[in-house]
């Protein structure tokens, strides 16, 4: 075959592939947004779940997830931040680093599920905390760290490497060095990390499913020792568990928490953008 | 200023405890696993466990063969890899070396916006459109089958697989393909004789990744492919995956039982499985860094 001809069909070929991936993306935010806007309303978004969740609102679980999702984010970004720092400012290159990087990219394959078994046994079970928003947010912090420390590494390391020169050959020490020069410059991409990383647990279930959601709660939650309902749990229930759920109300749930995650995804790009423009390197 | 120093050496040892907290938690984890799922071992034999086919966990006497979960598993990941491998690896082409500049952004946030959506939501969208879908064309007793189940899984597979996979093309040396070219190659030549091969360390790194990832995948799997544990006899029956078992039956075990150990023991070659993925997906991702 003429080869110009066989260019031509080939790359056809891999446009409708590329197509195959991002069309169906879009149907599916179609369908939601379609299917589910017309359940939107303030009482939908403020209001307990009534009749056995086929009528009232989802506020409870959206609390509830705020809750843990908040609480997992601040246990697991300061120590994030801290192997961070350590692996890219302070570790050699020997046997103990290599360990730590392959345990992070284990840590990052563990499936979520297995997460949630772990967290059953050692926070709920062992270490007594209950089915609870705590015992919840640890499991979470604990599988969203590889990716915290991944992105925070990026971030250090796109500090260039002259900032740290000229700050050590004043005299200032390590750490200093880290903590005025180095950190500061890290941050927008520390914090786009984070925020990315807020999104991706917010629609986690399977490692809440046995630390810290509840089929149903009818308060709020009171303490960090409560069962919460969540809203990627009650997403899960109302489509499978309860018959004769409104079809809006379903659809509802899924696009307030496909548009949470969404949105948080849309600021960290945002402050992505802005600060790479600002950046002076 | 000694006080200064002291401080900054507190720091220091702050940072790496954090630094070896990795190392901690994947000890812990295997650990935590490993403690239910030995005894388990112990009362009810492993090769019976892996061996047997039935999984009745509440039947008098109990059966807990994995089987047909393991086979479960492997069907649908097989099935995902049929969907996710050929497309991923030629939308990875497509937007790295062929798609305009102007599109390639836009592409690319396609792509990850797929990867942005919760598990739980495409289940619930392959509820209510794929299953239904696939009930009516194949004309079949329930749409709830490992075929629905693999078709969601592929697309939970694809990010991965476009983005390490584009990755590893951008990452073949721009001489190569200039030789090539400046040969009378045409790009698509190029493209498949000599930026394919270079970046296929990368392109396998890729596509264990992803397949790592539709093993471990729980929620959609759950809602999709029907929880039948059954060896399946083909792509249009329901099947039960490992992952699944564990999420659907743990909220109704009693801590300590019999069933409960057998869960965390599924538990532990989940795990197993996938510490191995990613060992073997690293070890690729390193040769291509060199």
């Amino acid at each position: 075959m003429n080869p110009k001809l066989a260019q031509k069909i080939a790359f056809v070929f891999l446009l409708i592939a590329t197509l195959c991936v991002i069309v169906p993306v879009l149907i599916i935010l179609f369908i939601i947004v379609k299917q589910g806007y017309s359940a939107i309303t303030w009482e939908f978004l403020t209001t307990m779940p009534r009749d056995g969740m086929r009528a009232g609102g989802i506020f409870p679980a959206i609390v509830g997830t705020l809750s843990i999702v908040l609480t997992a984010i601040s246990i697991t970004l300061p120590i994030g931040v801290g192997a961070a720092i350590y692996l890219n400012e302070y570790a050699g290159d020997n046997a103990l680093t290599r360990i730590i990087k392959l345990s992070i990219v284990n840590l990052a394959g563990v499936p979520s599920v297995v997460y949630g078994l772990f967290g059953l046994g050692l926070f709920v079970i062992f270490l007594n905390l209950g089915v609870s928003i705590l015992a919840g947010a640890l499991t979470l912090s604990i599988m969203e760290l590889p990716v915290i420390i991944t992105t925070a590494r990026g971030a250090l390391s796109s500090v260039p490497q002259s900032f740290r020169e000229a700050s050590l050959s004043l005299g200032v020490s390590r750490w200093q060095t880290t903590r005025y020069v180095v950190l500061p410059n890290a941050l927008p991409g520390i914090m786009t990390g984070a925020i990315l990383s807020i999104a991706r647990i917010s629609g986690e279930t399977a490692p809440i499913l046995f630390t810290a959601a509840a089929f149903y709660v009818p308060h709020l939650p009171r303490s960090m020792f409560d069962q919460v309902m969540a809203l990627p749990y009650h997403l899960y229930i109302m489509s499978t568990q309860i018959p004769n759920v409104p079809k809006n109300l379903t659809f509802g749930t899924a696009l307030v928490l496909l548009m949470l995650v969404l949105a948080m995804s849309l600021v960290a790009i945002v402050t992505r953008v802005y600060f790479r423009k600002r950046r002076k390197w | 200023m000694k006080s200064k120093k002291i401080l900054d050496t507190v720091i220091e040892k702050i940072i790496f405890c954090c630094g070896i907290l990795a190392i901690v938690f994947v000890v812990l984890i295997f650990g935590f696993l490993l403690k239910e799922s030995f005894s388990f071992f112990k009362d009810y034999g492993i090769i019976n466990f892996v061996t047997g086919k039935l999984w009745y966990p509440t039947s008098a006497p109990p059966r807990f063969g994995i089987l047909s979960l393991m086979a479960g598993s492997f069907f649908v990941t097989l099935g995902a890899a049929a969907v996710a491998i050929p497309l991923g690896v030629m939308a990875a082409l497509y937007i790295a070396e062929v798609a305009p500049v102007s599109i390639r952004d836009f592409l690319k946030s396609g792509v990850e916006l797929l990867a942005a959506i919760p598990s739980v939501v495409i289940g619930f969208i392959g509820m209510v459109t794929l299953v239904p879908l696939v009930r009516t064309v194949f004309d079949l007793p329930t749409g709830l089958t490992a075929f629905a189940g693999s078709i969601m899984l592929g697309f939970m597979a694809l990010p991965t697989i476009v983005s390490i996979s584009e990755d590893a093309i951008r990452a073949v040396p721009w001489n190569y393909k200039e030789g090539a070219l400046a040969l009378g190659a045409t790009r698509w030549q190029t493209m498949y004789r000599i930026v394919l091969p270079a970046a296929l360390p990368g392109i396998i790194a890729a596509v264990m990744l992803g397949l790592g990832r539709v093993i471990g995948e729980t929620m959609a799997v759950m809602m999709i492919t029907g929880n039948a544990a059954q060896i399946p006899a083909g792509i249009f029956e329901p099947v039960r995956t490992m992952t699944a078992t564990i999420a659907a039956e743990m909220g109704e075990t009693v801590k300590g039982s019999m069933h409960y150990r057998s869960l965390f023991s599924i538990g532990v070659i989940l795990f197993m499985i996938t510490f191995c993925i990613n060992f073997i997906a690293d070890l690729f991702l390193h040769r291509m860094k060199r």
